[in-house]
């Protein structure tokens, strides 16, 4: 790891003065640690946002949900008020990574990360979620940009992500057998605002929704729905673990395990 | 460089340290308790396994100035003098090691594992829960045996004290 100056922030006010320039922001570290050590990263500046209490915590009213930014994955996967409106959501955390890895990372560094084969960016695109930093509220559909890039600015810190809970949800990955992160993941969610279903480990340019599979479920949320569904294989990704096509098979798959999911 | 202060199996311990010294180095290397190993250093193998704040996490992948403030625990820190930890005792009465790298690690998440688990366990979620520990020797066979019965005996013990306390 280069040389690097930590700094802890007591509020998001401070953090949001210190990362500037080529600091980055941490807090459980368990992606921005490991690109340090391997030299893939090389912020001028840790900005710790861990300690902070108001970005902490799971609030549930009525059915909107608030998780702050610094919640562990543990810790959503493990809340019992978030399992009784939206048990799809503490099941994908209940598969990030492994039990010493929910202890650290947390839902807002994954967003704010938007790796790729992240499981949580799905889950905020199906869900129609609200991405709330220091700045602004962001919808989910403008926050995810490309590989590893999202909407936020400079000296902008996610502070939580809010939503509403669907009347059905499941989340279903395919992991690659050694590392364990998602070839596909896919969420299904059918709430207010109709039925999004948002895959993940799979696109080009990340997470994205497929309309496709979206246009089959909303005549008929059942896994019968899409029997003869395809997704185009053009825009996925093609890598030594699965192929472009193989990937575009797995998307239905999934989608049709999480649906049946959903209904159960 | 940061000035750190946190406690380490029971003990306050403070000192200056570079900003990028990992926690496994600095147990490791400035207060030279050995049993914590570096395996993998990528998050993936958990022989650096330690608890902080009660809960286990990988310290390759923390800062030591991130855990300042915390109360971290590592293998050195779970026997009771003489008397090896349950956990321990489980995993030398099962031969639940053979080369013995990985062992502490297990030993760590194990003991993490038991804890949220206070209903017991069944061979699956163990395996589950054995996600991020490698062991390269032998397999998971005897390991998974040794967290069993340390489960089954641990469940005891605490309902032995319940039935004491009341």
């Amino acid at each position: 790891m280069y040389s690097v100056s930590y700094h802890r922030a007591a509020s998001v006010a401070e953090a949001a003065k210190l990362a500037k320039g080529e600091a980055k922001l941490v807090s459980g570290g368990m992606t921005l640690i490991p690109a340090m050590k391997t030299r893939l990263a090389a912020p001028s500046d840790l900005v710790d946002i861990s300690r902070i209490d108001a970005l902490k915590g799971i609030k549930v009213s009525g059915k909107t949900v608030t998780i702050g930014a610094g919640t562990t994955h543990y810790e959503v996967a493990t809340s019992d008020k978030l399992a009784k409106v939206c048990p799809a959501l503490s099941h994908l955390a209940s598969m990030i990574g492994d039990p010493a890895v929910r202890h650290r990372g947390t839902i807002g560094g994954s967003i704010a990360n938007n790796d790729p084969a992240a499981d949580y960016p799905s889950a905020m695109l199906a869900l129609g979620a609200t991405i709330v930093t220091n700045k602004r509220e962001i919808a989910a559909d403008k926050f995810f940009k490309v590989l590893f890039e999202t909407a936020l600015k400079e000296g902008e810190i996610v502070t939580s992500v809010t939503f509403t809970a669907p009347a059905k949800a499941a989340y279903e990955k395919f992991r690659n057998p050694a590392s364990r992160y998602a070839i596909v993941g896919v969420f299904v969610a059918k709430g207010a605002g109709g039925v999004r279903v948002a895959v993940t480990g799979a696109g080009d340019d990340g997470v994205f929704r497929s309309k496709e599979l979206e246009a089959a479920l909303a005549k008929q949320f059942d896994a019968a729905a899409l029997a003869s569904a395809k997704v185009p294989a053009k825009t996925l990704m093609s890598d030594m673990h699965a192929s472009a096509d193989y990937r575009a098979h797995l998307i239905v798959v999934m989608t049709r395990r999480a649906v049946a999911a959903a209904n159960a | 460089m940061s000035e750190i202060s946190l406690t380490v199996n029971g003990r306050r311990v403070s000192a200056s340290v570079e900003d990028r010294t990992l926690l496994v180095h600095f147990l490791r290397e400035h207060l030279g308790l050995t049993g914590t190993h570096v395996g993998c250093d990528t998050s993936q193998c958990g022989a650096c396994v330690v608890h902080v704040d009660g809960k286990a996490m990988k310290s390759c992948s923390m800062l030591a100035a991130q855990a300042s403030g915390s109360d971290v625990i590592t293998i050195e820190g779970i026997a009771n003098g003489g008397d090896l930890h349950p956990v321990q005792a489980a995993f030398k009465e099962h031969h639940g090691l053979q080369c013995g790298f990985c062992t502490p690690g297990m030993i760590m998440t194990t003991v993490d594992m038991i804890a949220r688990h206070p209903e017991g366990l069944d061979e699956a979620t163990v395996r589950e829960e054995l996600e991020g520990n490698i062991c390269r020797c032998t397999g998971y066979h005897n390991i998974v045996k040794a967290v069993l019965a340390a489960s089954k005996t641990m469940s005891k013990a605490s309902k032995g004290k319940a039935k004491k306390a009341a």
